[in-house]
């Protein structure tokens, strides 16, 4: 349910909209290469281990 | 047990790991409540019908934008003077978020004043100012892409850092002396009787630690891996060492 | 030092130093602009004072990328930092000369280039007075930047990303002195206050463009 937000409705959401957007791209690409290079570094310890 | 034992990447990261889990949980929480709270449960102010709204997002992203700048200012120092890789590491972390932080702000902003002064863009001082500091981000962010030795690049931003902190504020008193603008003053200083109601002012608190908790923890996680990607190449290193 | 000094001052006035390549370019741009933005002379006169400053600040960007970087790459650098003078008094002497061949030209250029721009009487002596303050502090503030990005490949656009924030303050207070000068309004404030940038630049940066060429020397 929205409220009314009368005719502020295309900047408050936009406002809302482009902050969550930004907020979850600068996120994710944080999480993505968080991810990715645990990866490898987990694979360069174990291949470190065994030789 | 002091703050420096935090310096040894392998102790800063055996902390960090599992609690930054928590602190995301605690910042989705935070911004869930306070953007639901602010977004579906205030009432419209008179003057500003429901762009009132906008105030949740702008502000908070507002005070982390320069936040994170002071932080990567005192990293800089800790880095230029104790030399702890983890600090340099931590402020190269912090700069995309703060970069992202200050996007929101002016965003934010500009939709906010188009309908309140009827102009998306001012030259108004504080306006100004996110936009010549989001321009230090832009170049504390090239620099660091820009060189390839790690201490090299840590030492040239540390620097960088510490005199665009000097010429930041120079601006910001620059253009206020240069234009008087239409920005309201600070809304949140500690004398009760300027700030706004309590209506306004407790979904707004909800945000801001939301958004502090946020930038805590894409910091941390930020840190992490510029760790990780130092030690990987340490690593190759040795192995091109033991080939050789 | 002031040998190194003359030895810059001698390599720019060369040919292919580019001693009058940003004088060329300061009067191009201020050519430009009436084409840009139309003929009429009262809307000239106003923004002249505002472009010839952005000019001269472009100009003088210009050429900043060849101060280091010509040294170091015929490996003149090294040797200069092996020889007793401190990196700092380098970034120093490095800056003298670079405003003698760029900033001091460009002030004295700036006045009858005025005349293109339709100034009236009185904007002249604010003009040069405020150019002949600021433009130090553009010298330095550049040198710092050039010492930053030295070493590097494709240098030359990151160092203007760098150095454009840290010349806001310079050109607010410059551009405004000469505003309201011309305006026969009081220009104290903003005058002193780029007198004083130049002032704590000239005298502090030196210093942070010393320890960055050390840190780009390692």
């Amino acid at each position: 349910m929205i409220p009314d937000l009368g005719r502020y409705a295309t900047e408050v959401l936009s406002a809302y909209g482009v902050t969550v957007l930004l907020l979850a791209a600068v996120t994710g690409q944080s999480w993505r290469r968080y991810r990715r290079l645990k990866a490898q570094m987990d694979d360069a310890e174990r291949s470190r281990r065994d030789g | 047990m002091s703050i420096w034992d935090y310096a040894n990447p392998k102790k800063f990261m055996d902390t960090t790991t599992p609690a930054i889990p928590w602190i995301f949980g605690g910042a989705a929480l935070c911004l869930v409540l306070g953007l639901v709270w602010g977004f579906f449960l205030t009432p419209e102010a008179d003057k500003f019908g429901s762009s009132v709204k906008i105030i949740y997002v702008h502000v908070p992203s507002a005070m982390m934008a320069i936040n994170a700048w002071v932080m990567m200012l005192v990293t800089s120092l800790v880095w230029l003077i104790r030399r702890h890789h983890v600090s340099a590491l931590a402020a190269k972390a912090a700069a995309p978020v703060g970069l992202t932080m200050t996007l929101i702000a002016l965003w934010t902003g500009a939709v906010w004043g188009q309908p309140m002064w009827g102009t998306w863009w001012a030259w108004d001082p504080r306006l100004t100012s996110f936009l010549i500091l989001g321009l230090f981000y832009l170049g504390y962010i090239a620099l660091w892409e820009a060189i390839a030795d790690p201490d090299q690049a840590a030492d040239l931003t540390s620097v960088l850092c510490l005199v665009g902190s000097v010429f930041a504020i120079l601006s910001r008193y620059a253009v206020n002396f240069w234009n008087q603008g239409l920005h309201q003053g600070a809304t949140l200083s500690l004398d009760a009787e300027e700030n706004i109601s309590d209506v306004y002012w407790l979904p707004l608190l909800v945000c801001i630690v939301g958004f502090i908790l946020l930038f805590l923890a894409l910091v941390l996680m930020r840190t992490g891996t510029e760790i990780r990607v130092r030690r990987l190449r340490a690593l190759e290193r040795q192995a091109q060492r033991a080939v050789a | 030092m002031t040998a190194l000094l003359h030895r810059d001052l001698r390599l720019s006035i060369r040919a292919g130093g580019g001693f009058g390549l940003s004088l060329a370019f300061f009067l191009i741009v201020v050519v430009l602009v009436p084409f840009a933005v139309g003929p009429e002379s009262e809307i000239l006169a106003r923004i002249g004072p505002g472009i010839l400053w952005v000019a001269a600040l472009l100009a003088t960007l210009l050429s900043l990328d060849r101060q280091f970087a010509l040294d170091h790459e015929d490996g003149a650098l090294p040797l200069i930092a092996t020889s007793p003078l401190p990196l700092e008094a380098v970034a120093l002497a490095k800056a003298v000369a670079h405003w003698l061949t760029t900033g001091l030209p460009l002030t004295l250029a700036a006045a009858p280039l005025g005349v293109l721009l339709n100034l009236e009487g009185t904007a002249y002596g604010w003009l040069v007075l405020t150019l002949a303050l600021g433009t130090p502090a553009l010298s330095v503030i550049g040198t710092f930047g050039a010492a930053l990005t030295v070493g590097l490949r494709r240098g030359g656009l990151l160092l203007s990303l760098l150095v454009l924030p840290l010349y806001v303050p310079t050109l607010i207070f410059g551009a405004e002195a000469a505003r309201r000068g011309a305006e026969g309004m009081d220009a104290t404030t903003p005058l002193l206050m780029l007198a004083g940038i130049t002032a704590g630049s000239l005298a502090l940066l030196p210093f942070a463009a010393g320890a960055v060429l050390r840190i780009n020397l390692r």
